[in-house]
């Protein structure tokens, strides 16, 4: 059985010529909407228990109406969502905190509105209070505390019991980096405990690394659904879409390919050598490598930026930069044009895949104008053969001393 | 209709735990703090029966003593204070508690329920106020002052059903946030609260009985001012009239509890 699913829902706001006929409509008495502004139609998906799944949109995409249809706030319009479990949403940290109340005392009132009873509550309200790190202050008016100090208390009371289902709301990303990583650990912990989370994130790099999963919405619709690295590269691409950008993903073996854009500049080919010249696809670690682009103008041009990087197994970017911030902008290109880019760089990269990533585009923007745009244009292995074993995404020597300096 | 009781249970906690929370902020940061609540009505009788004594006091029948007209406010002021916080409060529930409907899923119920609580809260310290002037005037109490006990019921029935017909229709129509608040003030007037019934001419006085409030006041002062008991036909007309309410009241909220927050 699945934890979660959605079925078919839809939400639609009407509105009516007056409001009377809407409450005629209370009473059973037909009365027609004079306008209705669907914001979601047609959504569909089932979460099993354990999964991450990300929800990723432009602005107005409909992320929101159907965060609140799951966690019940709005009621779907049409279609229904089915949930097996309890639901924890961390939305808006801190909504309903009374300011002249004392932390403790909101804490009550907080975990009451998610229909705890007083006793479970003083169950783990030490542990709340050891969760929040802001010592005294927890017996204070709230009106005293920073916001950092209200998001601690809030995020405790959120996270106080492991929810089924969990619900992350962009809004998490505020408070100092320390609270990030303890807020941060305790959802992982849930995660592994079997707590399925449902995060909505325009930050590729928080989408990419916790989900397994990610649904692309645009425009009220489910426009996509697959592996988080694939999505987000596709919403990438959508991001910088104009009406004469195509969009293109291509499998290649375990990977997929994103390319879009205008189709001004396109790649012609894009190859990895080593020291030697010769072609490779596995690298040493450290080793120097360069990455041959060769670029084709179908069309002539003002200005042509280059942008390069590397990814790297779940599309986080290692490294990269354009032409723009090297200062070597191409100017008056004409149709017919082929240039040859050389990146030069050492793989002081850990071990793992890794991918290449291309970009053509007119002023170093990827919203203003993108010729090509490629994603997984060109895939490589990084090897340990002649450095001591190390851990991490990046290699560094790192040198150790010791002397005894009592007893 | 089952449902909304078993949240109401399940959330009991909540609910207690905001009334206690709204007493404590009442409190917080100011010298008398609740006090407030029994001065300002307390003041508003000082006020009238420092003003309207000699006027008035003369025309309250089978009564002798000369605080007569004081407690006579106070018998009528009890009830209507409860009757105006209750439709005062629920009227603008709603769109004050917008932001959080739209980010929580709780029963909705329980916000009605606790403006319930905390009127009553406010009332009966009022009513306990009141004894302790009542005793100061050498008034006598007797057990009848028992049938308070239902009259409350009925004026919480009737105060609380109005207030969620008008609080819901208020999200969707702002308009009558605006005017229900003078209709309010009307309504006070033409219940024989400051004054007493037989200064009404004859042939207007029919006119009266069209006015649930006036039924609940009438009562009220039958208790507390002339220690009788109510005219029990009265009480069942204006009690049937209370569960009418209600039962309208408490369908529209369902029926609207969904579609409140999409405009809100």
């Amino acid at each position: 059985m699945s934890l979660l699913s959605v079925q078919n829902i839809g939400k639609s706001f009407s509105s009516y010529r007056s409001e009377l006929h809407r409450f005629a409509r209370w009473f059973g008495i037909s009365a027609k909407p004079s306008e209705e502004h669907w914001v979601l139609r047609n959504v569909n998906f089932e979460i099993q228990p354990g999964e991450a799944v990300g929800i990723i949109g432009q602005n107005g995409a409909g992320k929101s109406t159907l965060l609140k249809m799951i966690t019940g706030t709005l009621q779907p319009t049409e279609g229904r969502v089915e949930i097996n479990g309890r639901i924890a949403a961390i939305l808006e940290l801190g909504m309903g905190f009374d300011p002249e109340l004392t932390g403790r005392q909101n804490v009550f009132q907080a975990a009451g509105l998610m229909g705890f009873s007083s006793k479970k509550i003083q169950k783990v309200m030490p542990d709340i209070e050891a969760f929040a790190e802001i010592g005294e202050y927890f017996d204070e008016p709230v009106r005293t505390y920073s916001s950092g100090m209200q998001m601690r208390v809030a995020f405790g009371v959120a996270t106080a019991y492991r929810p089924e289902i969990l619900i992350i709301d962009e809004a998490l990303s505020v408070g100092d980096s320390y609270f990030q990583h303890k807020s941060f650990g305790r959802i992982r912990k849930f995660q592994e405990l079997g707590t399925t989370l449902l995060i909505v994130s325009h930050d590729p790099g928080a989408v990419k690394s916790m989900c397994n999963r990610a649904i692309l919405l645009d425009n009220g619709m489910v426009i996509k659904e697959g592996k988080p690295e694939e999505i987000m590269d596709y919403y990438n691409a959508l991001m910088a879409k104009k009406e004469e950008t195509k969009i293109v993903q291509k499998v290649l073996g375990d990977r997929v390919e994103t390319v879009s854009g205008t189709g001004e500049l396109t790649f012609s080919n894009i190859q990895l050598y080593n020291e030697n010249e010769e072609l490779i696809n596995t690298v040493r670690v450290g080793e120097a490598v360069e990455i041959h682009c060769e670029v084709v103008a179908n069309r002539s041009v003002n200005s042509l930026v280059f942008g390069c990087g590397i990814t790297d197994r779940l599309g986080l970017m290692m490294f990269g930069t354009n032409t723009l911030h090297t200062k070597q902008i191409l100017h008056n290109v004409k149709k017919g044009d082929i240039f040859l880019y050389k990146i030069s760089f050492l793989a002081n990269l850990g071990v793992g895949s890794y991918a290449v990533h291309c970009s053509l585009l007119e002023d170093g923007s990827h919203i203003e104008k993108n010729f090509e745009w490629r994603d997984g244009a060109l895939v490589f292995d990084v090897v340990n053969v002649d450095k001591k074993t190390f851990v991490g995404c990046m290699w560094n020597e790192m040198n150790f001393s010791v002397e005894k300096t009592k007893g | 209709m089952q449902g909304m009781l078993r949240s109401l249970w399940q959330y009991r906690h909540f609910v207690v735990s905001s009334i206690r929370n709204e007493l404590i902020s009442r409190f917080a940061r100011s010298k008398l703090g609740g006090l407030w609540m029994m001065i300002n009505p307390l003041a508003q009788v000082a006020i009238y029966a420092l003003i309207l004594s000699n006027v008035l006091a003369a025309k309250l029948p089978g009564i002798e003593s000369q605080y007569a007209y004081a407690i006579y406010l106070m018998a009528g002021l009890l009830a209507w204070t409860l009757f105006n916080e209750l439709v005062t409060r629920c009227l603008t529930l709603f769109i004050e508690q917008g932001n959080l409907m739209k980010k929580m899923s709780f029963p909705r119920i329980t916000l009605p329920t606790i403006v319930v609580g905390s009127c009553v809260l406010n009332n009966v310290l009022l009513f306990v106020a009141m004894l302790g002037i009542f005793a100061l005037l050498g008034h006598q109490f007797s057990s009848v002052m028992i049938w308070l006990i239902p009259l409350t019921l009925i004026t919480v029935m009737l105060g609380l059903s109005v207030g969620l017909i008008l609080g819901v229709m208020n999200v969707f129509m702002r308009d009558i946030g605006q005017g229900v608040p003078i209709v309010l003030q009307m309504m006070f007037w033409f219940t024989p609260i400051v004054y007493p019934a037989n200064i009404i001419p004859e042939s207007y006085r029919y006119l009266l009985n069209l006015n649930p409030v006036y039924h609940i006041t009438n009562a009220y002062q039958q208790v507390l001012v002339y220690n009788e008991a109510p005219s029990l036909g009265a009480v069942i007309l204006i009690l049937a009239i209370a569960l009418l309410l209600m039962l309208l009241s408490l369908f529209m909220f369902r029926r609207a509890s969904g579609e409140m927050v999409d405009v809100l």
